[in-house]
């Protein structure tokens, strides 16, 4: 790479153009396993944005005393640490949801999504870009499990953010909240992504 | 000395105490909101296991106790929640836990007064399989034991249950099934006959 991106190239790559989701297919777990409601998909990327946006932030600032081949166990302890953080907070503060999110909060530790960032972007660059970079991504994340959320919210239950949108003779597809709707939204939103991407692929190469 | 393991590893050390320092103070800070939000969740759950779950926003009184109790010689201790309603006893919760398939399950199990039927059951905390273990949670398997006789020991069937003290497994997580009956049972033989010494 002759020219390394810039802080806002970072946090706009992140939402679209290298959607973590869409584009990387790195979270799959959460998106999968969370994306049966809007608020439990929000509270989600919430967690991720704040353990990204530290993780990021604290691996960019120590970027420089890091050794090459002790990084990785850097990386999961601060990713950890602040997700036990999280996960405290939620239940001290949201206790109904840390119930519901339940395994899926300590599993960000292995979020494939945040150790990537600290890899690519935090442990080369400078805070401005590892925290626009979280941001970004982080956005793009919320993205992605709002689109598959709001499918399955609204076709599985007829509500959305737990209020009701569909007239009560809509029959409930309660497929959709169990985990085989969320492989059916899933690859349906991931194939209409890749389709847009190639229609305008083709056009731009047409003109 | 740049070879030692030791003196390569003094950031991952270094980073270690700080982080673990920071958590210490998270839990300090957090803990008694979070053991606050859990004693609420119990006692918000107690009239549903003692009167049923269409009568449980009915007012009722309860007190707390632990008991404590002497078993294989060593102790043992349950949370027991005495519900009364109008004066009048309506029933017990006792929280108990034991080794589930994947973690601990902790339960509330609630019982009529003469500790002879239970009344209700409710999953406080498990990890549980997503997908089949966790059905432990869900109203249709946890009813089941609504009205079961406390005097025969509970016993998991794999289809069919007919028998006054059978209940159904549910498909794929006969161990966590069996786990839950396990932990009532013991728990219903250990505070019979203690329960109505406890005032």
């Amino acid at each position: 790479m002759s020219t390394e991106p810039t802080p806002m190239e970072r946090f706009l790559q992140g939402i679209i153009p290298e959607n973590p989701v869409y584009r990387q297919l790195l979270g799959l777990c959460p998106t999968l396993a969370v994306t049966g409601s809007m608020q439990s998909a929000m509270t989600m990327a919430g967690a991720v944005l704040f353990v990204l946006f530290c993780a990021n932030v604290m691996i960019s600032l120590i970027r420089n005393i890091l050794k090459p081949h002790l990084r990785i166990v850097i990386f999961t302890l601060t990713i950890a640490t602040f997700v036990t953080i999280v996960d405290r907070f939620l239940a001290a503060y949201m206790y109904n949801m840390s119930k519901a999110l339940g395994p899926y909060i300590p599993l960000i530790i292995v979020n494939c999504i945040i150790i990537c960032r600290c890899e690519v972007c935090a442990s080369k660059q400078s805070v401005f870009h590892a925290g626009a970079d979280a941001i970004g991504q982080s956005l793009g994340f919320a993205l992605a499990l709002g689109s598959i959320a709001a499918v399955r919210e609204i076709l599985g239950a007829g509500s959305f953010f737990g209020l009701p949108v569909l007239p009560d003779v809509w029959p409930d597809w309660v497929i959709m909240a169990l985990p085989p709707g969320a492989f059916f939204t899933f690859g349906l939103l991931l194939g209409l992504v890749n389709w847009f991407t190639a229609n305008r692929a083709k056009k731009e190469k047409n003109s | 000395m740049k070879n030692n393991y030791i003196v390569q590893a003094w950031l991952v050390l270094l980073l270690a105490v700080f982080y673990g320092g920071a958590l210490a103070g998270v839990q300090l800070t957090l803990s008694p909101k979070i053991l606050e939000n859990k004693i609420n969740e119990t006692r918000q759950q107690v009239p549903g296991l003692v009167l049923g779950a269409d009568r449980a926003d009915e007012p009722i009184e309860m007190e707390s106790t632990t008991l404590a109790l002497e078993k294989n010689g060593r102790q043992v201790f349950y949370d027991v929640y005495k519900a009364m309603q109008n004066g009048e006893p309506a029933g017990w919760v006792i929280k108990s836990s034991g080794q589930g398939y994947a973690d601990k399950i902790e339960l509330l199990v609630g019982v009529n007064p003469d500790l002879s039927a239970i009344t209700g059951l409710f999953i406080l905390n498990q990890k549980e399989t997503p997908g089949l273990g966790n059905k432990i949670i869900e109203d249709d398997w946890r009813n089941q034991f609504v009205a079961k006789k406390t005097d025969k020991s509970l016993a998991v069937v794999k289809t069919g249950a007919r028998a006054g003290n059978e209940i159904d497994a549910i498909t794929g997580a006969t161990i966590s099934s069996r786990a839950v009956c396990t932990i009532i049972n013991s728990t219903l033989n250990d505070v019979k006959g203690q329960l109505s010494t406890v005032d």
